[in-house]
């Protein structure tokens, strides 16, 4: 048990203190890559909770895919970093009104009990035992039968938002030379090729016409 | 009493796993070092040339040779380099080579860690070997590195969406995510054989997955001077090279294990169930790592636009589509895994 605090407590301090240096650091790509660290650690807390399924999930979605795609965008972009800078003072206000109304709304939630802090001596969630269904499993069962509407109303949002984003940026260029790999494989050797024979002194004819 | 406790309850099996580890890895980077050995031998022999021969016999200790002179060269770090990340990168792509392995089931009771998502795990581990070049190309600070850093990860990326579908069959087929129960399944038939096209995806993502031939576009040599290795020299290369081939091993022994049916032997009877089971894994691995140097002995690079049309337009399809009809005909015949 106390090796799963100390555990729990590395974990969470590197987690926060990652997400600190995400926007603390200067440099853009340092900023991505805390994030990324801070992404390990939550999958770590996901691993101590016993919710396996999750950790590797957030590791494969946010830190295989999404992250890469930060990452490489990140590190096209051409930052001019005073600029940057220069605009600190303009946006700080209207920065700072934003995180004094999160500030207050959090504060009222919490102060006025309509969330119960606490958490409850026993969890009545119907969750099976760990050892007889493992959590890939049970997620499933859950998922696939309680909330199948939601879940594929989840997933058809994901559909039209993939699709849209493929026709804004898709454009078809009409002057550009393809490679049409069907053509090629059903280009016919008998039409492609034709034997000629040349007689000895004849000019012209071996050029193709 | 809790002091004993504390004994007994972490620091042995600390100590425990430490040994198995050790006896993972270090087996391990012997059978890297025999594999590039091995490599040069096998390309030699498709070109009519000798390889390696002068250093021990047969050649056989020509990989401590390389070693040795690895070791002995300058560290040579770029004066606008970033340098943290620029030692970092290495060490993240060797690393990610071997902490594969943990799951990796060598018989049904050899196995490090026998964790529920195995499969997951270790296709988390091959997606993130992409941040290991990435960063060695950005931290370089050199075009050259940069542009095979940026070839790299959209390769990578784009060929593991088409790996996650064929794990997506294997594991429908085989009802389980843990490596284990995965080999179980296949007692009866192998999966190569009812999932013939998902194994063919499978092995040739794989080999866009190492960079290897053909899609080794990442270090180009010829256009690109090596890509994102191009700055490092010594030891850092060194183990970019033992991460590399670490990762083929890897990805070799996952294939094993998702289609060839582990250390199952071929047919359960006698001359082939007196071999021990460790072998007949160890076999297959070697086999299909002898197809990844036969392929890179044979075939000559693919050009970009088609490496992202084979990704994108080819097997994303093909491995979707499959994955459809495994499901419905499971669900049909009702050769659902209980």
């Amino acid at each position: 048990m106390i090796i799963e605090t100390i555990v729990f407590y590395v974990l969470a301090v590197v987690t926060v203190a990652a997400g600190v240096m995400v926007i603390a650091s200067r440099n853009p790509v340092q900023s991505v890559l805390f994030l990324i660290l801070a992404f390990f650690n939550a999958s770590g807390l996901f691993v101590l909770l016993g919710a396996e399924f999750l950790a590797m999930i957030l590791i494969i979605v946010y830190v295989g895919a999404v992250a890469v795609l930060f990452l490489f965008v990140v590190m096209m972009l051409d930052i001019n970093f005073s600029e940057l800078r220069a605009g600190f003072l303009q946006y700080l206000p209207i920065g700072a009104i934003v995180g004094i109304i999160l500030l207050a709304e959090l504060i009222l939630v919490f102060a006025t009990g309509a969330v119960d802090i606490h958490v409850p001596e026993v969890v009545a969630v119907a969750m099976p035992a760990p050892d007889e269904v493992s959590n890939t499993r049970a997620l499933g069962n859950i998922l696939y039968t309680r909330y199948a509407y939601l879940f594929q109303g989840a997933g058809f949002i994901l559909l039209v938002a993939m699709i849209g984003a493929i026709v804004l940026t898709h454009r078809q260029r009409v002057d550009v030379r393809r490679q049409k790999i069907a053509d090629q494989v059903a280009r016919d050797p008998k039409a492609a090729i034709t034997l000629k024979d040349v007689k000895p002194g004849e000019e012209g004819s071996w050029k193709s016409d | 009493m809790a002091e004993s406790n504390f004994w007994v309850d972490y620091i042995l099996p600390l100590l425990l796993i430490v040994g198995y580890i050790a006896a993972i890895i270090l087996p391990l980077l012997l059978i890297v070092a025999l594999v590039t050995y091995g490599e040069r031998k096998i390309w030699a022999a498709m070109q009519y040339r000798k390889g390696p021969n002068v250093v021990g016999p047969f050649g056989l200790f020509q990989p401590l040779a390389d070693g040795l002179k690895m070791m002995l060269k300058e560290t040579i770090i770029p004066a606008g380099a970033n340098r943290v990340l620029f030692i970092l990168a290495p060490m993240i792509l060797f690393t990610l080579g071997l902490i594969g392995w943990a799951v990796i089931p060598f018989n049904s009771v050899m196995v490090l860690a026998d964790i529920n998502v195995g499969i997951l795990y270790l296709f988390a581990v091959s997606s993130l070997g992409v941040y290991g070049i990435i960063i060695a190309g950005w931290a370089s600070n050199s075009k050259y590195g940069f542009l095979g850093a940026m070839r790299s990860a959209a390769q990578m990326v784009s060929y593991e969406v088409s790996i996650g579908f064929v794990l997506v069959t294997v594991l429908l087929a085989a009802g389980s995510l843990n490596l284990r129960d995965i080999v179980e399944a296949q007692k009866g038939l192998w999966f190569f054989i009812p999932l013939a096209p998902m194994f063919v995806i499978y092995f040739i993502s794989a080999l866009a997955e190492t960079n290897r031939t053909p899609f080794d576009l990442p270090e180009a040599e010829g256009e690109l001077v090596g890509g994102y290795q191009v700055e490092y020299s010594s030891m850092t290369w060194v183990l970019f090279m033992l991460g590399e081939y670490a990762n083929i091993v890897l990805l070799s022994g996952l294939c094993v294990v998702l289609f060839l049916g582990g250390w199952l032997p071929p047919f359960h009877v006698e001359p082939f169930t007196w071999i021990p089971d460790v072998v007949w894994f160890l076999a297959k691995t070697a086999f299909v790592i002898f197809v990844f140097t036969w392929v890179k002995a044979t075939l000559p690079r693919y050009r970009y636009d088609q490496l992202m049309r084979l990704g994108w337009k080819v097997f994303l399809p093909a491995s979707l589509a499959w994955v459809v009809i495994t499901a419905g005909a499971m669900h049909l015949f009702g050769w659902m895994p209980q």
